[in-house]
């Protein structure tokens, strides 16, 4: 019967109708003896409409997958339950369709929507959890799908749901390895994200996929330096290893000096390389005058080097042995000499752990003790051996024993080793007596005693004790043999008793080859050899030959017979190594006619000095493998096994690190689990885990409390005396920040001063300098960035310089057709590929157009309603905005506002007016901003300096700030000759979006494609002034930069209709508009009911400007 | 990363199995059987094992193997110490983490792996993140379940691997608010036959059991916590104030949790609860061995010596023990050779001791080693090192926890060489 039932398990889908069919052998039904069935019986348990029933029957089915039983056959019953609402269920399915899916391909497609639906589930743990089960199914038709949800949620504003989507990467790499280009795009992308749930995900990601990819760390690396200690503890040992290898590759070695010093001249190279380690810190225009400074300094670590080093540390602490080991290998391969002496406590209480884990860590202390010596001699006695220690523990601490026996411990060592001979466990005790051997060959003022007590062995009872003597002696006594005459005497008697064949070898091998020191014996140990030489195993036997060949040579008279007798018995032996070597030898030794020239310097090939062993420990150069390494464990090179890079002899450029918010101090440390957002230390609600591209910690303008992102209100929950812990401990961080803003602001001051001096066309340069450094320092897949130096170049060269300082002429649209037509591809790209990278294929075309009429149309003020329809709404109204007070400012009042005019220098900005009046009696001058702090990612243009104020004046200027599409603050001091004023700028929500031109039937369709998550609709009384076409349009215009859809046929929301009376069928309002950086579509929909009733829906796949925007006409339209 | 799990018991059967990438045949478990055949003790199977196309990475606990599939390069100790995790979990979820535990729960068990794991990554490890998900079965729920058809898969997401303190669950509420620390300290030692130290270290643990409501912050600080020297965290202990004050503070999970283990430096001096006066001995050519042990307290500081268990290894040559012990039982197995002595409480008036003859294999030679004594004890209400607890100090929460710090001494491996 089972082999039938195994038969029916091999045929798998095939629901046979004939035969009952048993699915497991009764006998090992242990888990369900209850009632173990035919899978048919499953079957109808699974089609049935109670969950109780479907529920047993996928615990039977999960059960025999268990059992590794095949239940591939009921594929077609479980994966219609994939939609149940059960959740056990719905678990318990996806537990068997990721286990079989790979098996039945067509028929595990069925279940793929579910999937890519529970992908757009509002709620983040649905999302995760079905890009989970889409991406373990292992079915290539889907690689695509894969790949787009992949996309997706690596933009998702849930962290959770990006770490998801790091976890995915690798399964999709592994199933088709063709897409490796479009997921290290992705890698790139998550690894720019700045949560600790994701981090450890993307590391593991990258390892897997491009580990190769050394560069793609760089703009990451502090950031993965500094939120080290807060990732999960299997993302720290992942985040440590790879960042091991980083730093060997970008980093100089530093114990350089040390080996130089040693060799007593350290070359100009090295001056020369350590002068770049200095430059580190330092902005590139002073480069060249501090290099040459430095010069002639000592090795100056790398502060990032450093920083590594630092961060680390504290996980030696950790609970997690992984980590510590992690830690220690990297002290290992990357910190001083003087400082890797911290991993050896930390090492030493893993031996206190599980036996395996013991026996790793054993491993990689034997490795780290022939270097460091030093480093674990504090705690020999904790390599001591107890009785109960498994053998192959045993063997280790013996090694490690060993590596750390030196002249002034060696006695306390060899005392501890005699206890060891005693023990029941004799393989341990053959250990012991090789270890001895080695203290004795590494030791010369032991070696006698060794010597003494390892003779004495040989009248051990054991023979595997006394055999390994004698091999160890053998090994000792090649160093003096002259002294030792009496010892190999006593080892010649013992061939009558030792039997283990490798033992008799040895002293065959002694006595032949120190036959002048035993004359009298030797060619008695022969006679006895060849009586027995039939019985001998075959390494005696060859021994035999050797001696019989040495004695033959020396003392011929003697022996001549009995080598003669030998080697016709070798002729004969069954071994052909024997034969071989007999024949061989009797042709060398034995003088013929036909013997060659060889026969001569027999004596010479035989009796030649031969070099003494050299004990060495099997772990002996396995640090060139990364410790901790499965490969350095094995001693072999394991598959997908990253070398170690060699120290390279002069570091590589240290500023490709360098990123934009170089405030990324360490502020991570136990207390705070969140980060710290160092730029905007006011709002409590700002740290979060906010990702790359949300960013809806901070409030809108309007201020009301509540927030609607699910993520922020997690991240509210710590309670209140976290917080007030942050504080008192965060001290030292900020002591650090304010080091780093003294620095800051003394550059800044330095380019100041060399600014004045120069003429305004400088300034041009100059601009363009920092614009291409800033550029520089963006991730380099960053294509905006990209795009908007050299469109910013372009526009230099092309306007004259005047240009950015005055006040921005909006472009005028370009004719509507072709833009309409890019902007709808670009939205369906959006939509399917989830990438900000669109936009500046847009925009460039925007914006050239744009730059080559600013030059002609400077100084005319057009709107974007001069070309649009009329429709579109006045922007008259615009609200201004305190910057700066009159009284805090001294007499200097400054007032913005948003002039929602395209800011010429670059697309991506929101143009800000500022309006400066000099309210005081003395003049201001130089009035400029200084110390930007923005959240990364955001950039500002500032305006060109004004040099002088008179009292009682007033000015405007215009700077250009890029939100990146949130409602972050831009913080900056502005600065006159005399003060400066801390101030920020923060944008309402409806400032950061661009009016668009679409048609009626454009903004339905595209509606049609920002539905689901991507929709938020309100439903709300419209304000009683509020009811008329006329009022609705002009609150929303002013409440965002939005234009006004005209609608078409509906000849009630023509312009030119009479406002007053409800028009007949309720009319609906359309606004469009795109956000600014990332030119995500945001289209906002007024349907009007009766009596004041409307709903408001607001379609834009940036859900946190949508759910803001919603809240803030909600407003404009309720008041 | 880790590619399948099997799980192995004693006759080496392969009663789980658990795939996260493509499957692995269960064949690549002949090379562990292969590894487990050379082996002479069932903890001398090497950890790791490479076979032509994968490694293999097993831990021994509770007699059962936990073999990980690997396939390319990994930590070991990665794959060791997640291990060790799933079987804490296990041992967490079922009480006892046996063949037969694993067996009646293999759907739970399923679930578990399923949710540690993500493509061989570990995804949630944390015990209450686990417990949120899937539930523990109790006899209560169990029954429950197969009345109602309700189900062990937790109804609500798991939201606490959202949250920003990973390890506690959110909405936990006590009637009684309790948090009990135990300070548990065990002596490593090798006293050699003439009684004097040869090494001894002290290790300790801080384990605790906190049921409060809420979101309690805790700080618990010390008397003297120099003597700490070494220390590993939960991952819940700020780091960085206890590296500035050696305070420890921290929002603790709920449940059961190692809050610290730590290390009393071997440079300072350790006492040494009880001493051993032993004569064993066995004479050649003679079929008798005298064997005679006396145990007596030695720096105790008062306080009794409790639970001494007395155990030994003897040698393959003894055929039987034929001995008295003047307080406790004492079992000798013919089979391993073991000799066990459960003394219970030491009366320092009336030493216990544990005298009489072995009987030794006729005309085999003298056993040229002596048997080493491992020696287990407790010792109620003292922490070895003279460590104490000064405050525990609750913060963010209203009412006030009942709380409670127990000491206890352990010899942990305590040998003595005869």
């Amino acid at each position: 019967m089972s082999a039938s039932s195994a038969f029916n398990d091999e045929k798998g889908g095939s629901s046979s109708v004939g035969e009952p069919e048993y699915g497991h052998d009764p006998a090992s039904g242990g888990i369900f003896s209850s009632d173990y069935k035919r899978h048919d019986d499953l079957k109808e348990m699974l089609d049935s409409n109670k969950d109780a029933l479907k529920l047993e029957a996928m615990k039977r089915i999960v059960a025999m997958i268990a059992r590794g039983k095949n239940a591939s056959d009921l594929f077609p019953a479980v994966v219609k339950n994939v939609a149940c609402k059960n959740i056990e269920v719905k678990k318990l399915v996806y537990v068997y369709l990721v286990r079989y899916a790979e098996e039945q391909q067509d028929l595990a497609l069925l279940s793929i929507s579910t999937f890519q639906r529970g992908l757009k589930d509002p709620n983040q743990l649905i999302r995760a959890s079905a890009l989970r089960v889409l991406s373990s199914i292992r079915v290539t038709i889907i690689v695509p799908i894969m790949m787009l949800a992949i996309k997706e949620a690596a933009s998702d504003m849930s962290p959770y749901v990006r770490k998801t989507a790091a976890h995915a990467i690798p399964k999709l790499y592994s199933l088709d390895p063709e897409q490796k280009d479009q997921l290290i795009e992705v890698i790139e992308k998550l690894l720019a994200d700045k949560t600790t749930l994701v981090a450890g995900s993307v590391v593991m990601a990258f390892e897997e996929v491009c580990p190769e990819r050394i560069d793609l760390i760089h703009k990451n690396y502090r950031k993965l330096c500094n939120l080290l200690i807060d990732v999960e503890e299997w993302g720290q040992v992942v985040i440590i290893n790879m960042l091991t290898r980083y730093a060997r590759t970008q980093f100089l070695n530093p114990n350089i000096n040390e080996s130089l010093l040693e060799e007593g001249g350290g070359g100009d190279k090295t001056f020369y390389c350590s002068d770049e380690d200095e430059d580190e810190d330092e902005e590139k225009e002073k480069q060249a005058e501090v290099s040459a400074l430095a010069k002639r300094k000592p090795y100056v670590m790398d502060p990032d080097h450093r920083l590594l080093l630092r961060n680390t540390k504290p996980l030696l602490q950790s609970r997690n042995a992984a980590v510590v080991m992690a830690v220690a290998q990297l002290y290992f391969h990357l910190a001083p000499k003087a400082e890797v002496g911290v991993i050896a406590k930390a090492l030493v209480r893993l031996l206190r752990s599980h036996s395996e884990v013991q026996f790793v860590v054993l491993q990689n202390v034997a490795t780290m003790t022939i270097k460091r010596r030093g480093m674990f001699e504090p705690y020999l006695k904790s390599f001591y051996i107890r009785s109960t220690d498994p053998t192959q523990i045993k063997i280790l601490k013996l090694e490690v024993l060993t590596n750390l026996a030196n002249e002034t411990n060696i006695s306390t060592i060899l005392r501890e080793f005699q206890t060891y001979i005693k023990s029941m466990d004799k393989d341990f005790v053959a250990a012991t007596i090789q270890a001895i051997g080695r203290c004795a060959t590494n030791i010369g003022e032991v070696r006698d005693t060794c010597l003494n007590g390892l003779v004495q062995l040989l009248s051990n009872r054991d023979e595997l004790v006394v055999a390994e003597s004698v091999v160890v002696i053998k090994k000792l006594l090649q160093m003096q043999p002259e002294k030792h005459s009496d010892i190999i005497k006593h080892m010649a008697k013992l061939t009558d008793n030792i039997q283990v064949p490798m033992a008799r070898a040895s002293i065959l091998w002694l006595i032949g080859e120190y036959c002048e020191h035993v004359p009298k014996i030797a060619p008695d140990v022969l006679r006895k050899m060849a009586k027995s030489f039939t019985n001998e195993e075959d390494i005696v036997k060859l021994q035999i030959i050797n001696l019989a060949a040495k004695l033959y040579l020396t003392n011929s008279k003697q022996t001549k017979l009995l080598t003669q007798y030998v080697l016709n018995l070798a002729k004969y032996d069954q071994n052909y190594d024997i034969r071989d070597r007999a024949r061989f030898i009797r042709q060398l030794i034995v003088p013929t006619e036909k013997s060659g020239a060889l026969s001569k310097y027999a004596k010479k090939l035989f009796l030649a000095l031969k070099p003494a062993p050299v004990l060495e420990s099997p772990f002996k150069d396995r640090d060139h493998f990364q410790l901790g390494s499965l490969s350095h464990l094995l001693n072999a090179k394991a598959g997908g096994y990253q070398e170690l890079p060699d120290w390279p002899e002069s570091a590589p450029d240290p500023s490709v690190r360098n990123v934009e918010v170089p405030e990324w101090t360490k502020c991570s440390s136990r207390e705070k689990r969140k980060e710290k957002k160092v730029e905007k230390p006011f709002y409590s609600d700002s740290e979060g885990e906010s990702g790359p591209t949300e960013s809806a910690d901070s409030e809108p303008d309007t201020g009301s409390g509540s927030e609607s992102v699910s993520v922020s209100v997690e991240s509210g929950s710590p309670s209140d005396s976290e917080e007030s812990e942050e504080s008192s401990e965060s001290d030292e961080d900020e002591e650090e920040e304010e080091k780093e803003k003294k620095k800051k602001k003394k550059e800044i001051k330095q380019m100041q001063a060399s600014e004045s001096e120069q003429s305004s066309e400088d300034d041009r340069k100059r601009d363009r300098k920092i614009k291409e450094q800033k550029s520089n320092s963006e991730s380099e897949s960053d294509e905006d960035s990209e795009s908007e130096s050299s469109q910013s170049e372009s526009s230099d060269t092309e306007s004259e310089v005047e240009v950015k300082k005055k006040k921005k002429v909006s472009e005028p649209k370009p004719p509507s057709k072709p833009l309409k037509k890019e902007k709808k591809e670009m939205s369906l790209l959006d939509l399917d590929d989830f990438e900000p990278t669109p936009s500046p294929q847009v925009t460039p075309v925007n914006t050239f157009l744009s730059n080559s009429l600013v030059t002609d149309l400077e100084g005319l003020s057009l709107s974007d309603s001069v070309l649009s329809p009329a429709t579109i709404a006045p922007s008259s109204a615009l609200k201004n905005y305190e910057l700066l007070h009159r009284i805090t400012g001294e007499g200097l009042s400054v007032e913005y506002c948003f002039s929602r005019q395209a800011f010429s220098p670059d697309a991506n900005m929101v143009a800000v007016q500022m309006h400066f009046t000099n309210n005081a009696t003395s003049d201001t001058k130089n009035l400029h901003i200084e110390d930007v702090k923005l959240q990364s990612g955001m950039r500002v243009k500032e305006f060109a300096e004004i040099e002088l104020l008179p009292a009682g004046e007033a000015t405007t200027a215009v700077m250009g700030v890029d939100f990146c599409d949130s409602t972050q603050a831009a913080n900056f001091q502005l600065c006159t000759h005399t003060r400066k004023f801390f101030v920020s700028i923060q944008p309402p929500v409806g400032e950061l979006m661009r009016p668009v031109f679409l048609t009626e039937n454009e903004f339905k369709k595209e509606q049609s494609q920002l539905m689901g998550m991507n929709e938020i609709s309100e439903n709300l009384t419209l304000d009683a002034k509020c009811r008329n076409e006329h009022a609705i349009v002009q609150r929303v215009t002013t409440a965002a930069n939005l234009s006004r859809v005209p609608c078409g046929s509906d000849k009630e929301c023509s312009p030119a209709a009479p406002p007053p009376p409800p028009p007949h069928p309720h009319p609906v309002y359309r606004f469009a508009g795109k956000t600014v950086t990332s030119g995500s579509l945001v289209l906002a929909t007024v349907a009007t009911k009766d009596e004041g009733a409307a709903q408001l829906t607001v379609n834009c796949e940036k859900m946190v400007i949508g759910t803001m925007l919603v809240k803030d006409l909600l407003l404009a339209l309720t008041q | 990363m880790i590619h399948s799990l099997f799980l192995v018991n004693a006759s080496g059967d392969i009663f789980l199995e658990k795939h996260w990438k493509s499957v692995v045949s269960r064949s690549v478990c002949d090379y562990f059987f292969e590894a487990q055949e050379r082996a002479t003790e069932p903890e001398n199977v090497p950890p790791v094992i490479s076979t032509p196309h994968h490694y293999l990475i097993s831990v021994l606990r509770h007699r059962i193997y936990f073999v990980a599939v690997i396939q390319s390069e990994v930590p070991p100790l990665f794959v060791i110490e997640f291990l060790h995790r799933v079987v804490d979990t296990f041992q967490d979820y079922f009480g006892v983490c046996t063949e037969a535990a694993i067996k009646d729960n293999v759907v739970v068990v399923y679930e578990l792996l399923e949710e540690m794991l993500d493509n061989g990554f570990p995804l949630a490890t944390e015990s209450n993140i686990l417990k949120e998900l899937i539930k523990p079965p109790t006899i209560l729920r169990t029954m429950v379940n197969t009345i109602t058809g309700s189900t062990n898969v937790g109804e609500q997401l798991p939201t606490g691997q959202l949250s920003v303190v990973p390890w506690r669950r959110t909405g936990v509420k006590y009637t009684n608010n309790e948090a009990y620390f135990d300070v548990v300290e065990e002596i490593d030692a090798i006293i050699d036959k003439s009684g004097s130290t040869i090494t001894a270290e002290i290790q300790g643990v801080i384990d605790a059991c906190v049921k409060l409501t809420g979101m309690p912050d805790l700080t618990l600080s010390f008397m003297n916590p120099r003597l700490l020297d070494d220390v590993s965290f939960h991952p819940c202990v700020r780091f960085k104030r206890w590296e500035a004050e050696r305070i420890l503070s921290f929002i603790p999970p709920d449940g059961n949790f190692r809050l610290l283990s730590y290390h009393v430096s071997s440079q300072n001096l350790v006492a040494i609860p009880v001493y051993v006066k032993h004569n064993i001995t066995f004479r050649e050519g003679s079929s008798q061995g005298r064997f005679d042990l006396t145990l007596g307290p030695k720096q105790t500081m008062g306080k009794a010596v409790e639970a001494v268990l007395v155990s030994s290894q003897l040698p393959r040559g003894v055929l039987n023990a034929n001995l008295n012990p003047s307080q406790g039982t004492y079992t000798f197995d013919p089979v391993t050779k073991l000799l066990t002595w459960d003394v219970g409480k030491i009366n320092p008036q009336k030493l216990p001791s544990l005298k009489g003859t072995m009987s030794l294999q006729a005309g085999a030679s003298k056993p040229d080693e002596n048997p080493t004594i491992n020696i287990q004890l407790k010792i109620q209400q003292m922490a070895i090192s003279g460590l104490k607890v000064n405050r525990l100090d609750m913060y963010g929460e209203k009412y006030k926890p009942f709380k409670g710090i127990k000491y206890m001494t352990k010899a942990g491996k305590f040998q003595v060489r005869t």
